[in-house]
């Protein structure tokens, strides 16, 4: 794979309604890593991941991204291999569709759903909507892959399994994933930085020691969690 | 089955009052005296209930058809909307029964102005359902559908208008309901056939029983008009069986 470019925010301002989330936002996030952004609720993770998107107003793309949202967004009228492959189809180019099929399917095997490929969203569970989200995220093939809280609905074993998953299969891509859990970005995440305060200011990065996906039970790895769930509570 | 069980239960009903009361036949002939009507006069009732039925499908097709075509153009271009919307709200504030002698006078008394009548009844809310449909898209889609670069057009014919399917089968179920009053008053107002035409000419001539056998033709073709259309809604949103079904 092509190396992944790293994604650079200078001198931001990000506005959701008539609420100023950031100010002079300027963050660095490094090409080919998984940066997990941490923070509480309503602190403005997701507009800024909107934002990095380009779905906010005033916000200008700087390069081709992959979103996936908290819910999985399967159209319940396609089967689940035209869902991974909704980007081709709307898109409308019938020659990029046709190639994309082989690679479709193949990540569909990656995710473990090698055989459902011809149902219904509704047929299949949560973890396995979930699933097909990833896959159709990873088809759309963008260098940038945005990823907001796509775990949060999940029961915990599931939520393990599938950050093992996401952690092997976004290998190698720029990935910027928010999240309100600890665990799940010290588990994912490359790199750690720690939202906070309205307008939100960047913590400093934090770099968990060993390769992704780590260890849940790695002592270390929970010390840290305790560190920054104490981040977290301190500021109001 | 209890359909069926309030059916017989209120024919009774009515045969006990008709023979309690001892009231002419040409004021309320008893269900027994409809029923002979009906099987003597077969030939007759079932000529004009096929005129009547075409009238209510054709017209329920022209009028999905239209009203479809309408919120789409509504949904696709806000300058559209804004000129041809008042003109449909204003269309919908005349009383069909107004303008029925007036769609008679230019279409003439035959089928075209009965047809032109269940469409113009059944549109509205189909325009309105579909189109209501066509704005409450989820927002997730259409961000998604953004970040995937999608074309609007591709948005809308891929995204929105299979995401208000249900609400356009909610709206033709209703039109399907709405579709036997608008033939049926273009009959009374002037026709040569239909089993409108059928009623007011035997009730003008004292004949009430086979004005009563038309009537429960007319609710039987009611009844199936609606039921088609709501097994054809059905199979038009798969994915989105009632609980319980």
């Amino acid at each position: 794979m092509v190396a992944s470019p790293s994604l650079s925010v200078r001198d931001a301002r990000i506005v959701f309604g008539d609420r100023v989330v950031a100010r002079d936002l300027t963050l660095d996030f490094p090409g080919g890593r998984t940066t997990c952004l941490l923070g509480r609720s309503g602190v403005g993770k997701t507009s800024l991941l909107r934002w990095l998107a380009g779905l906010l107003p005033g916000a200008g793309r700087a390069q081709p991204t992959a979103y996936m949202a908290q819910r999985d967004l399967l159209l319940p009228w396609l089967t689940i291999l035209d869902n991974v492959l909704l980007g081709f189809r709307l898109r409308g180019d019938a020659a990029a569709l046709e190639a994309a099929v082989p690679r479709a399917r193949r990540l569909l095997a990656d995710v473990g759903l090698g055989d459902r490929s011809g149902d219904l969203p509704e047929t299949l569970s949560a973890g396995m909507r979930q699933r097909a989200a990833l896959a159709r995220t990873l088809c759309e093939d963008r260098p940038i892959v945005l990823m907001d809280e796509p775990f949060a609905h999940l029961d915990a074993v599931t939520r393990l399994e599938l950050q093992d998953l996401a952690a092997r299969l976004l290998a190698g891509r720029t990935v910027v994933l928010v999240t309100h859990d600890p665990l799940e970005a010290l588990r994912m995440g490359h790199q750690v930085r720690v939202l906070s305060g309205s307008p939100f200011a960047v913590g400093p990065v934090i770099e968990p020691p060993g390769a992704v996906p780590r260890d849940a039970a790695d002592p270390v790895l929970l010390g840290l969690q305790g560190r920054l769930i104490a981040e977290l509570r301190s500021v109001p | 089955m209890r359909p069926l069980i309030t059916a017989v239960g209120l024919l009774l009903a009515w045969e006990a009052l008709a023979w309690a009361t001892g009231v002419p036949v040409y004021i309320l002939p008893p269900p027994a005296r409809v029923a002979v009507v009906l099987v003597e006069r077969f030939d007759l009732l079932i000529e004009q209930a096929a005129w009547t039925a075409t009238e209510m499908v054709l017209g329920l097709v022209l009028g999905l058809i239209l009203g479809a075509a309408l919120a789409v153009v509504f949904a696709a271009s806000a300058g559209w909307r804004r000129w041809a919307l008042p003109l449909v709200i204003i269309s919908q504030a005349i009383p069909v029964i107004a303008i029925a002698p007036l769609l008679v006078l230019w279409l003439g008394y035959g089928m075209a102005s009965k047809v032109a009548m269940a469409a113009l009844v059944i549109f509205f809310p189909v325009v309105s359902t579909l189109y209501d449909g066509l704005r409450r898209t989820d927002p997730g889609w259409l961000d998604l559908a953004q970040t995937m670069d999608a074309p609007p057009r591709a948005v809308l014919l891929q995204i929105r208008l299979p995401a208000a399917l249900p609400a356009f089968a909610s709206g033709a179920r209703i039109a399907a309901a709405v579709a036997p009053i608008g033939a049926v008053i273009g009959e009374w107002v002037g026709a040569s056939a239909g089993l409108g035409f059928l009623m007011t000419q035997s009730l003008a001539r004292g004949q009430t029983p086979l004005a009563f056998a038309a009537l429960v033709l007319l609710c039987l073709l009611g009844l199936a008009l609606y039921h088609a259309t709501d097994w054809a809604a059905r199979r038009l949103v798969p994915w989105q069986s009632p609980q319980g079904e």
